[in-house]
């Protein structure tokens, strides 16, 4: 890619893949040919060389077939237990990664990288494991054969006959730090072979004999050797390119080629690859699903994951597109990415189908303006596909095709009163009215069956001779076909439509549940909730179990509750679960590590970094293994993390907020006590210490005005204190809710006698139905909150102002309200009253401490209510508090109650 | 109610141990005819209230050597002195304790002068017709309630009570000026099986203000102690 194109995100990615490979690993790959070349030999020397050196060298599996030589070597190396595994009663040993992982040499051996593992190991093949060892930051000396290497796996197969299943994706090679090509000529190979010092497996001698001969030899060398040499082109282009020397590519090409169905698409892929591999270009592979792909088989359906998959391990990126046509898509697709050129397989079809409509080729070619189209030869080899298999969707109906077979003798018995014999034309019109009703209606055989049906019963009843099948008239026989091909057209394209219609239906359904999902984690807050509204959308749309985890500061895994829809990961499951977390890769069902798992698990991403583990557990095993559920489910999991995260975030933010108000309280709280409780202790001494000191001039009233001072001051210091412990036991959440069913009115009373002497000169009026139902409240804290309320009418009302106290009844509430005729608040401070400590602007000195109103909310808010302030319209202020009625009113037994 | 009569010589326990407040009521207390004993522990309450026999015993729940629930608990064992209990706020389920566990009344800190008299006075009383046959007729303001013939009248009217609601009245008035717990309300009027069930009380209390008082959100009669119980306002 060149400058020009580089984006930040391109660059940044790089940056970190840097870092990535500065704490990876070193890879270094013996590379050769064929076996018997020598590769574990050179590996086995070059690690004595490294341990002469004082590394840290550790063989963790090596085999040297029992050849002396390379025995030799292996003797004062360090050799890593094997892992035993019992298999049906067999017991095999293998490469143990925990073990390597947990001695963490400096350097480890691991020959024959292409090795497939035991069952039951962590990963399916040993590049895996060399990829997890190379994480963890171990140097790893491998042993690779050219046919091995996937992208020449098919070019293997067709120099030499043999079909290698073993690969390993070019891409370990190509980000190996060393490629070391262990070189041999063919004739000497063949010597060692003659000589017995080449290891071959009894069973499969004759294979290799086959292998072993010298034109197979001279290919795969070569293959190899130019293997080697392309890596040091791109080099030397690449240190060029870094030291600023030229610039190679003047404009980056990205290629674009399609998946199929078909068995031949692999090699498209791999032709692909190596054509990107030359340019090294960044190569696309897509998968266009038109409404025809929903009639594929499940045969059909597994060779497009796998074609797909490997393609991924190719190195290309995938996507899977619905559309109408695979060549439009694909032309779309290749400009919105910037594509520069398409791969596209030979056809194979029938020239003939080509009349009929637009081929995919020449669409594509006429289409593709700008992009260059390659023909590559990948369908040749196909192998015949079973055609005409009904689609799996449409079974063979019976009933379908017998409604068919009615539909047209009901056209019959129209068009023999309606037309009667000489009105052909006419005849054949009201045919093809039922064919289509029978298309619309039926599907697609029916309505070929019901086609073929019309043309024999018009010529039967309507051309003569009459009542035979026999045609006396060229002229019919073109009507026929006319007829004919009419109604297949019609059926043809009415099938389409269905199709259509389904694949629009299926779009939208995926569509709707990720919308769905989308717009309840959106307004959804808490973390909690959110686990729970994700588990349900999982468990519905992929009918799996969940279990979803999220990770604290520390990185540790914490399990949040997802209600019906999880389940709890065993031991076994957990293990997998952290490896997943350990490597940040995905594990377990339907992936190459630890497939044996009953879930895969799925680390959460988020911008910022990994939010937790989704783990879910389909009750169908091989759902996951469709890259279009895998896909939607990917786009799911990142839903939920984005949503966690936002849940995360939001939860932090409103702690520290919380933070900052605590932090202002206490200093609120400091230069609020302080005030609040000297000014009357200062009263109340100074006022004592004027009745103590023995002063005869002090006239009996002064005296008398002392003495009420002190009381007064003293009754409002122990209102303070009485506020402050209030609030402290409500700020601590030491308040205990003793809620009771009562009636309303024996608190009002209560309150009423205690703020007497405060309102006397009040004028107090009480309205509350007679019909106002039991509430369940503490009375004591409820009577609380009407006394603080009160006082504030007290406070702020001039002498003679109204108050109103009124209950009413709404929905499941009990509104309780005061109202008064004073001079109101100002508008903007309705809500500010309520917090802690906070006072009117205006009030005068000696009000209190503006607890208060903070306790009565405090108080409310325990009782599951809102408390609430407006100004009235007629003047004067309004204080409103709701209690829910919860629960059912206890009954009484009244007067039995004994 | 008849007026009362002035208390000849009262002997009182004060059983406290904050020194300011000891001398608070010893100050406040010799404006009232009595005889003042104080105690700054429980066991030494105990004691002097076995040595002194008071006529009646003022109790702070906030003791240092054995809570006042105790005391109040090891006192009702041999004597039925009447007990006012001080608590301070913070202390409500202690009170609510006391009381249930025997202690005739309560006051909380701080309160005036003239509340602890009244309750002293109430407390004399009680415990000075103890032991008398009760009267059959009790009266307050406009309220006659007739013991003997089960009639209670309101003014001139005659007002119709259910049995149980005749019964808490009578609970409430026998006890008049004294606070009644819930439990101790419940355990009278509707039996033991019953002491935990306060909605009946909140709604018969409720029926009865509807019954006697003009307004029952200003009750005249049936006062709420909340959180504690209810008491029938004497004077």
């Amino acid at each position: 890619m060149s400058d020009a194109r580089r984006d930040p995100d391109e660059l940044l990615r790089r940056v970190t893949e840097e870092e990535r490979r500065a704490k990876r690993g070193k890879l270094v790959v013996f590379f050769g040919a064929a076996p018997g070349v020598g590769k574990t030999y050179a590996m086995l020397e070059a690690a004595r060389t490294e341990r002469d050196l004082k590394r840290d060298v550790v063989i963790g599996l090596v085999e040297t077939h029992g050849r002396y030589e390379t025995g030799a070597l292996v003797i004062g190396l360090e050799m890593l237990p094997r892992r035993k595994t019992e298999i049906r009663g067999v017991t095999v040993t293998d490469f143990d990664i925990d073990a390597a992982l947990a001695r963490r040499p400096g350097l480890i051996l691991m020959d024959e990288l292409a090795h497939t593992n035991a069952p039951g190991s962590r990963h399916a093949k040993r590049w895996q494991d060399v990829e997890e060892l190379l994480d963890a930051g171990i140097d790893v000396y491998t042993t690779l054969n050219v046919q091995h290497l996937e992208s020449v796996n098919d070019v293997v197969a067709q120099v030499t006959g043999v079909i290698v299943r073993e690969t390993v994706p070019d891409r370990i090679l190509e980000d190996a730090a060393e490629l070391r090509l262990v070189d041999l000529p063919p004739d000497e190979l063949l010597e060692r072979l003659q000589e017995g010092k080449v290891y071959v497996p009894d069973q499969a001698e004759r294979a290799l004999q086959n292998f072993f001969r010298k034109g197979n030899l001279i290919a795969l060398r070569e293959l190899a050797l130019r293997r080697t040499a392309e890596r040091v082109d791109a080099q030397m282009r690449t240190y060029r390119t870094e030291h600023g020397i030229e610039r190679v590519w003047p404009a980056g090409e990205r290629i674009l080629v399609g998946v199929s169905p078909s068995p031949s698409s692999a090699r498209l892929l791999r032709a692909t690859r190596r054509l990107a591999a030359l340019g090294h270009s960044p190569w696309m592979a897509i998968y266009v699903e038109t409404p025809a792909a929903l009639r594929l088989g499940a045969e059909d359906r597994r060779r497009v994951a796998e074609n797909l998959r490997l393609a991924q391990q190719l190195g290309a990126e995938t996507a899977t597109i619905l559309g109408e046509r695979a060549a439009e898509e694909m032309l779309r697709y290749a400009r919105s990415h910037n594509v520069t050129r398409i791969v596209v397989g030979k056809p194979t079809h029938p020239r003939w189908r080509d009349l009929l409509s637009l081929s995919f080729l020449e669409e594509m070619v006429r289409s593709s303006e700008g992009i260059d189209v390659y023909v590559i030869s990948g369908d040749d080899i196909e192998a015949p596909r079973s055609r005409g298999e009904p689609p799996p969707e449409a079974p063979f109906r019976p009933e379908a095709y017998a409604a068919g077979a009615f539909v047209v003798a009901l056209t019959t018995a129209i068009s023999w009163f309606a037309f009667g014999r000489d009105r052909l034309a006419d005849v054949v019109m009201v045919y093809l009215l039922g064919i289509i009703v029978v298309a619309t209606r039926l599907g697609y055989g029916p309505s070929i069956a019901a086609t073929v049906l019309s043309v024999l019963l018009v010529d039967f009843f309507f051309v003569p001779p009459y009542f035979s099948f026999a045609v006396s008239d060229f002229q019919h026989i073109v009507t026929f076909g006319v007829m004919f091909v009419v109604a297949v057209v019609v059926a043809g394209l009415t099938e389409r439509i269905r199709l259509q219609a389904r694949a629009a239906a299926v779009r939208e359904e995926r569509t709707a549940s990720l919308y769905d999902l989308t717009r309840e984690l959106a307004s959804t807050r808490a973390t909690g909730p959110l686990a729970l509204v994700a588990a349900r959308h999982l468990h519905d749309v992929f009918d799996a179990k969940v279990a979803l985890f999220l990770s604290d500061a520390e990185e540790t895994l914490l399990p949040l509750a997802t209600g019906e829809h999880s389940f709890v990961p065993d031991m076994k499951e957990r293990a997998v679960l952290e490896w997943a977390w350990a490597n940040d890769k995905p594990a377990g069902l339907s992936t190459d590590t630890l497939p044996a798992a009953a879930a895969i698990y799925l680390p959460l991403h988020e911008a910022r970094g990994r939010v937790g583990m989704l783990g879910i557990s389909p009750t169908d095993r091989d759902r996951f293994l469709d890259p279009e559920q895998r896909g939607q489910l990917d786009v799911f999991a990142s839903q939920v993390a984005s949503a966690l995260e936002r849940a995360h975030l939001a939860e932090n933010a409103h702690k520290a907020q919380l933070d900052i108000e605590a932090e202002r309280l206490r200093s609120a709280l400091l230069s609020s006590i302080s005030h609040d409780l000297r000014t009357p202790l200062a009263v109340i001494t100074g006022a004592a210490s004027a009745l103590i000191e023995p002063n005869p001039a002090l006239a009996d009233a002064a005296r008398r005005d002392l003495q009420e001072t002190i009381y007064e001051e003293a009754t409002r210091l122990n209102r303070l204190v009485h506020n402050l412990l209030d609030m402290t036991k409500i700020a601590s959440g030491a308040i205990k809710v003793n809620k009771e069913w009562q009636p309303l009115e024996e608190v009002v009373g209560a309150v009423l006698s205690r703020t007497e002497s405060l309102l006397r000169n009040h004028v107090v009026e009480v309205k509350l139905p007679s019909d106002l139902p039991l509430v369940p409240i503490d009375a004591v804290l409820i009577e609380q909150v009407l006394i603080n309320l009160l006082e504030n009418v007290a406070k702020y009302t001039p002498k003679g102002s109204h108050v109103t106290l009124s209950a009413k009844q709404e929905a499941g509430t009990v509104v309780v309200e005061l109202a008064d005729d004073g001079p109101g608040i100002p508008p903007e401070y309705e809500d500010k009253i309520f917090e802690k400590f906070y006072r009117l602007p205006r009030e005068r000195e000696g009000g209190g401490a503006g607890l208060g109103l903070a306790i009565c909310r405090g108080i409310v808010t325990a009782h599951g209510g809102r408390i609430w302030a407006e100004n009235r319209r007629s003047g004067g202020a309004v204080f409103r508090f709701t209690i829910p009625i919860e629960g059912t009113p206890p009954t009484l037994t009244g007067e039995e109650g004994k | 109610m008849t007026t009362p009569t002035p208390t000849p010589s009262l002997s009182i326990l004060l059983i406290e141990d904050e020194p300011q407040m000891r001398r608070f009521l010893r100050g406040s207390l010799a404006t009232i005819d009595c005889k003042l004993t104080e105690a700054s522990t429980g066991a030494e309450g105990l004691a002097a209230a076995s040595t002194h026999t008071p006529d009646i015993i003022l109790l702070d729940l906030g003791l240092p050597d054995i809570d006042g629930l105790e005391v109040t608990r090891r006192l009702r064992e041999w004597t039925k002195v009447p007990i006012i209990v001080l608590s301070a706020r913070g202390q409500d389920a202690d009170k609510v304790a006391a009381l249930d566990a025997g202690a005739d009344d309560y006051l909380t800190k701080p309160f005036s002068l003239p509340e602890l008299k009244a309750r002293i006075r109430v407390a004399a009383r009680h415990a000075a017709t103890a032991g008398e046959k009760e009267e059959s007729v009790f009266v307050a303001s406009d309220l006659r309630v007739d013991l003997g013939n089960r009639v209670v009248t309101l003014g001139a009217r005659e007002v119709r009570l259910t049995p149980v609601e005749y019964k808490l009245l009578v609970t409430l008035v026998r006890h008049a000026g004294r606070v009644m717990t819930y439990q101790q309300l419940l355990k009278e009027v509707w039996g033991p099986r019953f002491a935990t069930q306060k909605q009946y009380l909140h709604v018969y209390v409720g029926h009865l203000r509807s019954k006697l008082e003009a307004d029952p959100t200003r009750p005249r009669f049936l006062l709420t102690e909340p959180g504690v119980g209810y008491r029938f306002k004497a004077e």
